[in-house]
């Protein structure tokens, strides 16, 4: 064995050391929030709730076909729901953006009163008190939305507050899905 | 004044203990299941499943929303007759394996698993590699390379007076 290789086979050790280290260094500063969402490329699980406004009415997934749309779980307890919710007026007013609200762990007159006094930017609102919906889609707390095709399926997931940061591409693919179904 | 705000901390810290536990343990008992080791079941599973929101807790501890539903929906899954396969199937296929508190081995968790033995591995090598070439560095002496050393050593042996 030569000299070079010798020592060639002395660094070894520290670059393996050194290459863990930097696998492990991107790993640091990620946000632990940040999950891919396991129903992505999935179909909406299926349900049967009230809408907010009319317990008389019922409402399934079927409901939501048709055209793509985005899926916003609110609560009036959270307060980045009421920091989200002009933008959320401002996109289904000025954007004709088609979006359903699932009202979560929330009481049912306290909601009606938010959507009256702030605004209501969904077609409807399916109310959620127990969360059952919410588990099914994969809920970890609110404001979350979720983007859907026409046929139902889950494209995309945003955790947290919509806004002029957060929701360009997600307006990008809603937009190109909207191209696909016309 | 530092006295009575030491004294005022104390008593908070007191009537919190006194007060945390009997509600945690109040919680745990609200859950009611047909058979006694359901109930054992339902303890080991919100223990090795994993709060998505406050992620360094598991269901049985963390007091958020999400888990609270989360522990009701796996005392509904054990009543139902579900096994405990079952259950973690049904919370990964809608939180993904995160919830799992023991990652299972895959293809996303190949280095995390098999990282530790590599690094023992390499030292084993290490040690090993480094240790041997001493050894047959010090038996290669050529003979006239020997000689000159026995030399040396009988002229330490009997050092010559001038």
């Amino acid at each position: 064995m030569s000299a070079t290789t010798k020592r060639l086979l002395l660094l070894l050790p520290t670059l393996i050391a050194f290459a863990l280290g930097m696998f492990l260094y991107q790993g640091i500063g990620q946000d632990p929030n940040k999950m891919e969402s396991s129903l992505i490329g999935q179909p909406l699980p299926n349900f049967n709730g009230q809408t907010l406004l009319s317990p008389s009415r019922t409402v399934t997934q079927v409901d939501m076909l048709g055209q793509p749309a985005l899926i916003n779980v609110w609560a009036t307890w959270c307060p980045t729901c009421r920091a989200e919710h002009e933008f959320l007026v401002g996109i289904a007013k000025q954007d004709n953006v088609r979006i359903f609200g699932v009202n979560y762990h929330d009481q049912r007159t306290a909601a009606q009163q938010w959507l009256q006094e702030l605004g209501n930017p969904y077609v409807f609102s399916v109310f959620d008190p127990k969360g059952v919906l919410g588990i099914d889609l994969g809920v970890v707390g609110a404001p979350e939305t979720y983007l859907i095709d026409a046929k139902g399926v889950v494209i995309d997931k945003l955790i947290g507050e919509l806004n002029d940061r957060t929701w360009p591409p997600l307006r990008t693919k809603y937009l190109s899905l909207l191209e696909e179904t016309n | 004044m530092f006295k009575s705000v030491l004294t005022s901390v104390l008593f908070c810290l007191a009537s919190l203990a006194s007060l945390g536990l009997p509600l945690a343990q109040a919680d745990i008992k609200s859950y009611e299941f047909a058979e006694p080791e359901m109930a054992q079941r339902f303890v080991d599973l919100t223990t090795v499943l994993r709060c998505p929101k406050c992620q360094n807790q598991n269901l049985a501890d963390s007091g958020s929303i999400i888990a609270q539903d989360l522990r009701k929906q796996v005392q509904t899954l054990i009543n139902a007759g579900q096994t405990d396969r079952q259950i973690t199937d049904f919370m990964v296929q809608r939180y993904g394996e995160f919830i799992l508190y023991d990652p299972p081995f895959n293809k996303a968790t190949l280095v995390l698993w098999l990282a530790p033995f590599g690094m023992v591995l390499i030292g084993l090598w290490a040690l090993w590699f480094f240790g041997r070439k001493t050894h047959t560095q010090g038996a290669m002496l050529t003979p006239s390379e020997q000689q000159k050393l026995d030399q040396l050593l009988a002229d330490n042996q009997n050092p010559s007076r001038d």
